[in-house]
């Protein structure tokens, strides 16, 4: 089955891109396109005007793409700090070599602090023990805290009452201010419009509209959600 | 915000030191209950069977408990290791006889030096691991199936190995000697002196660094208690081993020759330390608890799951080699009368009873040694009450129950609290 057809989008530093789109409009499909979990049949990525080839999820991250999942990917019965650190704790030697405990709960705080994640009480209690937006929180502060260039955010306020999406919505102006580059895929429309830059709809797998926040209406975009509107694909 | 002085120190993310009440209540109530179920029904078997039978606490009796839970120990450090990674290995018993049957086989039969027969049995040990590691995490079958398989099959390869006797008598003297032999009295002295020294400094130093990091430490009155416990819990398992308090307690002369520390019980408490640094401290044992977690997660982190569920797998049955070492020197043989089901079913069974879950990612390699205790204590007391062996194995099946009752009760409060 075709998932994606002549799809292509653009994100840019310091900007908010919302990917918006039906169920199984290809938003899904694209963005683990992008963070190597799903090779495309055909088609290029590039990063700062260079071509790059992502095949398994390791090649994005050690390009600065990194991508958040609907499921966060936490793992509960691990500590804060521990899944912030998961896969890259920089033991020396690395495996059967200790882990650098200390520096790695120092940084965890710092990360923490310096994107105002201050809700979470200790870094070494199990994330299982955390509220929908605490682990949200501790998931993109996980992402961004990799010298990210890129993140890819999915559903990122799907599971979460208003308080907390508020908690959330401001951490990912606060990674935009910090000139990230950052793809939201939701299906709320208030949310897009409250802080996406631009927001790009796909159909039935092909990009069918782009718009900019300033001059478009809620009613535009659901328009070219639905197809009651067809646009010419830029 | 300045902070205030009331007490919130939930709010803040650096916040202070927590008081030993705080720590202790506040984990309790969250249904972290940790080894304390475990540590609680111990100490109940004891008295109970010290109350029925008045040589049970005596020297050369825990002497005979420490040789006795060697080989359910060592095979409960390898459960212990796959079920964190929430899998099972059902093949570790038949793995064990297996190798014991390979030992004795090229030591005795082909006159091979004793330490060759070891690094061979340790080979094929790791190599079976290895071996069942792949079909279940590279090809796909679950693990259950893979390692029931391997009881099955191992089984049947440890006859083969045996020939058409079915036992081989191993009278190799360094073989022989890891089940008769005991530490010297004051090595087992500077064993546990030593080693409450290095626990000791180690803990302190670790919260010292905390503090002087600016992260929260504990409060260090818990890490005193706990270290004077384990030094105190050290010293007194040197000296009745050592046979120092036989008298004490009991009334009588007991003839008690084998004093000392046994060597199987060296071997195990080697083993457990060993394991329980690689499973807190390393990379491999943070990903072990990871996968058990939350494998799509670890995978996606970057964790090469395939490699550390084999490798997992690979130190699970090389454990088991090694338990069949000891068992063969008990035994003073290699023989297809061992049951290979049983011995799995009572190393799982420890690991459980000793607080590591079933589910995966929860529990830590000390529950294999207080599981095998226990399990050990109620076998070596049945036995010495003179019971039948049906008691014996419808107490040891009431006990797993109730300690997994207790472990489903304490998830449900967890989950209460928030804990899932």
């Amino acid at each position: 089955m075709q998932a994606l057809t002549n799809v292509d989008f653009e994100v840019y530093a310091g900007e908010v891109v919302a990917l918006v789109g039906d169920n199984g409009a290809g938003k899904s499909t694209l963005i683990k396109c992008i963070s190597g979990a799903h090779l495309p049949d055909t088609g290029t990525i590039s990063l700062e005007g260079e071509e790059v080839k992502i095949r398994v999820p390791s090649d994005a991250t050690r390009l600065g793409i990194e991508t958040v999942y609907q499921d966060l990917a936490l793992c509960d019965n691990l500590h804060v700090v521990a899944n912030m650190f998961l896969g890259r704790e920089g033991a020396t030697p690395p495996l059967v070599g200790p882990m650098p405990e200390l520096a790695m709960e120092k940084r965890s705080l710092e990360v923490l602090e310096t994107l105002h994640v201050t809700t979470i009480s200790s870094v070494r209690q199990r994330v299982a023990s955390l509220s929908g937006g605490q682990r949200q929180s501790v998931a993109i502060s996980r992402a961004v805290m990799w010298s990210a260039k890129v993140v890819v955010l999915d559903e990122p306020t799907a599971a979460l009452g208003v308080a907390q999406t508020e908690q959330v919505l401001a951490l990912i102006r606060r990674l935009r201010e910090r000139g990230l580059g950052i793809v939201v895929i939701t299906h709320n429309l208030h949310e897009v419009f409250e802080i996406a830059d631009r927001i790009i709809v796909l159909r039935l797998g092909r990009r069918v509209a782009t718009f900019t926040h300033e001059g478009t209406t809620p009613e535009d975009v659901v328009a070219a959600i639905t197809g009651a509107r067809q646009e010419a694909a830029p | 915000m300045s902070k205030t002085s009331a007490p919130a120190p939930q709010g803040t993310l650096t916040g202070g030191t927590r008081t030993v009440s705080d720590y202790t209540w506040s984990r309790l109530r969250e249904g972290e209950l940790g080894h304390l179920p475990t540590l609680l029904g111990l100490v109940a078997i004891w008295v109970y069977f010290q109350s029925r039978q008045p040589t049970f606490l005596s020297a050369r009796n825990l002497s005979n408990l420490v040789l006795q839970i060697g080989v359910t120990g060592t095979l409960a450090v390898g459960i212990v290791l796959v079920l964190l990674m929430s899998e099972i290995d059902l093949s570790v018993g038949s793995v064990s006889i297996l190798c014991s049957a390979v030992v004795g086989n090229v030591v005795v039969n082909q006159g091979w030096a004793w330490y060759w027969g070891i690094v061979l049995m340790l080979v094929v040990g790791a190599a079976i691991g290895a071996f069942q590691g792949f079909w279940f995490a590279a090809v796909g079958v679950p693990s259950f199936v893979v390692t029931l398989a391997g009881l099955l099959g191992w089984q049947g390869v440890q006859q083969w190995v045996l020939g058409t006797t079915g036992t081989i008598n191993v009278f190799d003297p360094h073989i022989g000697a890891i089940a008769t032999t005991t530490l010297p009295a004051a090595w087992g002295w500077a064993l546990a002196g030593g080693g409450s020294v290095v626990y000791a400094v180690t803990r302190i130093q670790e919260q010292l660094r905390r503090r002087r990091a600016g992260l929260p430490a504990k409060p260090l009155a818990v890490v005193g208690a706990r270290t004077v416990l384990v030094a105190a819990l050290a010293l007194l398992v040197v000296a009745v081993l050592n046979g120092d308090l036989d008298g004490f307690w009991v009334l009588g002369k007991a003839v008690f020759l084998n004093k000392g520390v046994p060597t199987p019980g060296v071997i195990l408490l080697g083993l457990v330390l060993f394991f329980a640094w690689l499973t807190t401290r390393t990379e491999f044992g943070r990903y072990v608890y990871a996968i058990g977690g939350n494998p799509e997660a670890a995978r996606r982190a970057g964790v090469n799951v395939t490699a550390i569920r084999i490798a997992a797998f690979s130190l699970c049955a090389l454990l088991a080699s090694i338990a069949g070492l000891i068992q063969t020197s008990r035994l003073a043989a290699a023989s297809q009368a061992i049951d290979p089901g049983q011995v799995t079913l009572e190393a799982i069974a420890a690991a459980v009873i000793g607080g590591t879950s079933l589910f995966g990612g929860r529990g830590n390699i000390w529950s294999a040694l207080l599981g095998a205790l226990v399990i050990g204590s109620v076998s070596n007391g049945l036995d010495l009450d003179g019971q039948q062996p049906y008691v014996k194995l419808i107490v040891e099946g009431a006990i797993l129950l109730l300690f997994l009752t207790i472990d489903a009760l304490a998830r449900r409060w967890r989950a209460a609290a928030g804990r899932s």
